[in-house]
């Protein structure tokens, strides 16, 4: 199968032309040579089918960030038949360089110069004609988001293929540090076919800025919109879930358990409270999952994210982390899972691991749950939104406190310079396209993991079968008391232990974990951990809640996002040791001022 | 003129690039970013609590980090 690679600079609409190309219809993939993954499609061209490649926005094709050595490192491995350079019209000016850098390495190029209709409003005007002359490339004026002159570009595209790339001139490097031929080069095709008007319009994107940048006016609006998004996900998202949530419970009353009601008790334990509670804790996430990505397509795509990355990054650089960091760390406030997955737009990796393993403090809503019901039961209703209050400064400072400590370990040796593009519509086909990919790409990583976890949890809380489910008698039970010595410091009991271990799964499980384990439900669950708990034993148990690994879901996601096991364990390691720590200090402290 | 750091222009100011000193991943990300000697920056603005700044070169608004702007000497218009 013949291949085109799509190449370009960041911010040239590169992956909206990616995905008009293949209709959305993606996958992610390994290629050979390089270690991270990327998006490809296969699409009929000329009554053949081709594959094509979405290879990541660089700036100089011998640079020696990330993106830029994995794009040398892809074309040297998988020389493919069709190079489709995007270039943004806009910035013709400062783009020509890579497609100079592309032009010697006598690859077969298709020249696209997308934003035809930015550029026209800019003044800029462009003659295509005369530039494919002085290059001797085709070259065509798109614009992606309206599909202006995509139809013939495809054409050319097709025809182009018919002649493959010869092969890889092997001198590629000492070619490419020809700097100073490409500028000459770049002056005369400019001043030929390019005009650019001295003084750029006072544009609208200037005139937002003015108030989106605000020095004093900028902050609040970031944290006002940051809110609106915020309450927009889970306004929207929660009902989602939960709609569901009642599904799925009731199609395993109404359709699974009588089915299966005539297998041995074991057996349809495990495939009820096991394997089909997995797939469902899987399911609640993806409407919260789509809508997080739809929601941050429209914040990405219309240019505001760097923007917010202005006006955090004094905070955030102090930190290690940059501005982007900080819109994740608070998304992670509604959800963790898709918090984490946002990271990819930070393109350093150092970055963002260290985002990644701040993030998981964030105070979920699912944790929150855990919270309302405990500071509900044993707290006054005075006292409860302080204690609530207060375990949103505790998530905060982890997050702070974590990212000080280890921001020397994860070192960004990547500049921050960072392009403040137009602000832009975002078309509604390019967010639903992105909210369906991740989707997919969350229910691939995910699923067989968080099933595997959620029946090993429902196996330890049900073995020996002689034991009462969750009881002191079972493998958890024993794991419980094995732990005590350990937890006993921090004023957890055995069975708060094991509602630890629940809670390890989904943190949205663990007061109904409880209410199994003490064989009582709702109110009557409440005072019973009221009677049995003094504040301040509940306190240090709502501090390691908080503090320790958010879920198996997010735990899923960590992984397949760093694709690095060592990583993962050391983020859940040091979460625990964090819980422990925090708790114990809280726990004794407290204890020796005599509460 | 002597030169300065573009760090220490003030909003609305312009001037033209003198000279860059960076490391090497910087200067290559700056020169793909149209940074050369000789190109006039505009500093659009900075900010507060000594964040970043936001420069205009050609056509393309740039952020980048006082510690960042302070190796780009340049020299006022």
């Amino acid at each position: 199968m013949k291949r085109i690679a799509l190449l370009g600079m960041p911010n040239t609409g590169k992956s909206t032309l990616f995905n008009r190309m293949t209709g959305g219809a993606a996958r992610v993939g390994n290629w050979p040579g390089i270690t991270v993954e990327l998006l490809s499609g296969k699409i009929l061209l000329g009554g053949d089918m081709v594959e094509i490649i979405d290879l990541p926005g660089i700036y100089d094709l011998h640079g020696f960030s990330d993106d830029e050595q994995v794009v040398r490192h892809f074309l040297h491995d998988n020389v493919p038949d069709l190079a489709l350079v995007i270039l943004n019209a806009t910035q013709i000016e400062r783009q020509m360089s890579l497609l100079l850098q592309l032009k010697q390495l006598d690859m077969n190029v298709v020249v696209l110069l997308n934003m035809a209709d930015e550029a026209k409003k800019y003044g800029i005007s462009i003659d295509s004609k005369k530039m494919t002359e002085l290059l001797d490339m085709p070259i065509f004026l798109i614009s992606g988001k309206y599909g202006t002159g995509y139809a013939e570009a495809m054409q050319v595209a097709t025809k182009a293929l018919r002649y493959p790339t010869p092969g890889m001139a092997e001198q590629l490097r000492s070619q490419l540090e020809q700097d100073e031929h490409i500028e000459a080069e770049m002056a005369r095709v400019m001043k030929h076919a390019v005009q650019i008007p001295a003084q750029l319009p006072d544009s609208l994107t200037e005139k937002l800025d003015r108030v989106m940048l605000h020095p004093w006016l900028g902050l609040p609006i970031f944290f006002g919109i940051m809110y609106l998004l915020f309450q927009g996900i889970f306004f929207i998202g929660q009902p989602l879930q939960i709609g569901v949530g009642d599904t799925l419970v009731w199609l395993r009353g109404s359709a699974l358990e009588p089915m299966l009601s005539g297998l041995p008790v074991w057996l349809s334990g495990l495939l009820l409270d096991g394997i089909y509670n997995g797939v469902a804790t899987v399911a609640a996430f993806v409407p919260i999952i789509i809508l997080f990505f739809l929601f941050m397509a429209m914040v990405e795509d219309s240019g505001y994210l760097s923007r917010a990355a202005f006006l955090m990054d004094a905070l955030m650089a102090r930190l290690g982390l940059d501005g982007r960091g900080f819109v994740m760390l608070l998304m992670g406030f509604g959800c963790n899972v898709p918090a984490l997955m946002g990271t990819r737009v930070m393109r350093s990796r150092a970055m963002r691991l260290l985002t990644m393993l701040v993030i998981p403090f964030s105070l979920c809503s699912a944790r929150l749950q855990v919270f309302v019901f405990i500071t509900a039961a044993l707290f006054s209703p005075q006292a409860a939104p302080l204690v609530l209050f207060s375990l949103y400064l505790f998530s905060f400072a982890a997050a702070i406190l974590t990212s000080i400590l280890f921001k020397g370990k994860f070192k960004n040796n990547e500049p921050f310079v960072l392009e403040l593009p137009p602000y832009r519509f975002p078309t509604g086909r390019q967010m639903v396209m992105r909210g369906r990919l991740e989707v997919k790409h969350f229910l691939n990583r995910a699923t067989k993991f968080i099933v595997a976890g959620v029946v090993l949890v429902w196996l330890l809380t049900n073995l020996p079968s002689s034991a009462v489910p969750a009881s002191a008698d079972t493998l958890a039970g024993m794991i419980g008391a094995f732990l005590n010595p350990l937890f006993a410091p921090l004023g957890i009991n055995e069975q708060l232990t094991i509602a630890l271990i629940f809670g390890f799964v989904a943190k949205e499980i663990v007061i109904g974990s409880l209410a199994v384990i003490y064989g009582l439900g709702g109110e009557a669950l409440g005072g019973a951990l009221a009677h049995q708990l003094d504040w301040v034993q509940a306190y240090s148990f709502m501090l390691f809640t908080l503090i320790y690994t958010p879920c198996l879901s997010a735990i899923a996601t960590l992984r397949s996002e760093s694709k690095n096991l060592g990583f993962t364990a050391f983020v859940i390691a040091w979460s625990l040791a964090l819980a422990w720590l925090a708790s114990f200090t809280f726990y004794q402290g407290a204890r020796a001022l005599g509460f | 003129m002597p030169g300065t750091p573009l760090s220490t222009l003030h909003p609305g100011e312009i001037a033209t690039i003198v000279a860059i000193h960076a490391e090497e991943a910087l200067h290559l990300r700056l020169l793909a970013l149209g940074f050369r000697s000789g190109k006039r920056v505009e500093l659009i603005r900075k900010a507060n609590f000594s964040g970043p700044l936001q420069v205009r070169i050609g056509t393309t608004d740039v952020m980048l980090r006082r510690s960042e702007a302070a190796k780009i000497t340049v020299c006022k218009a």
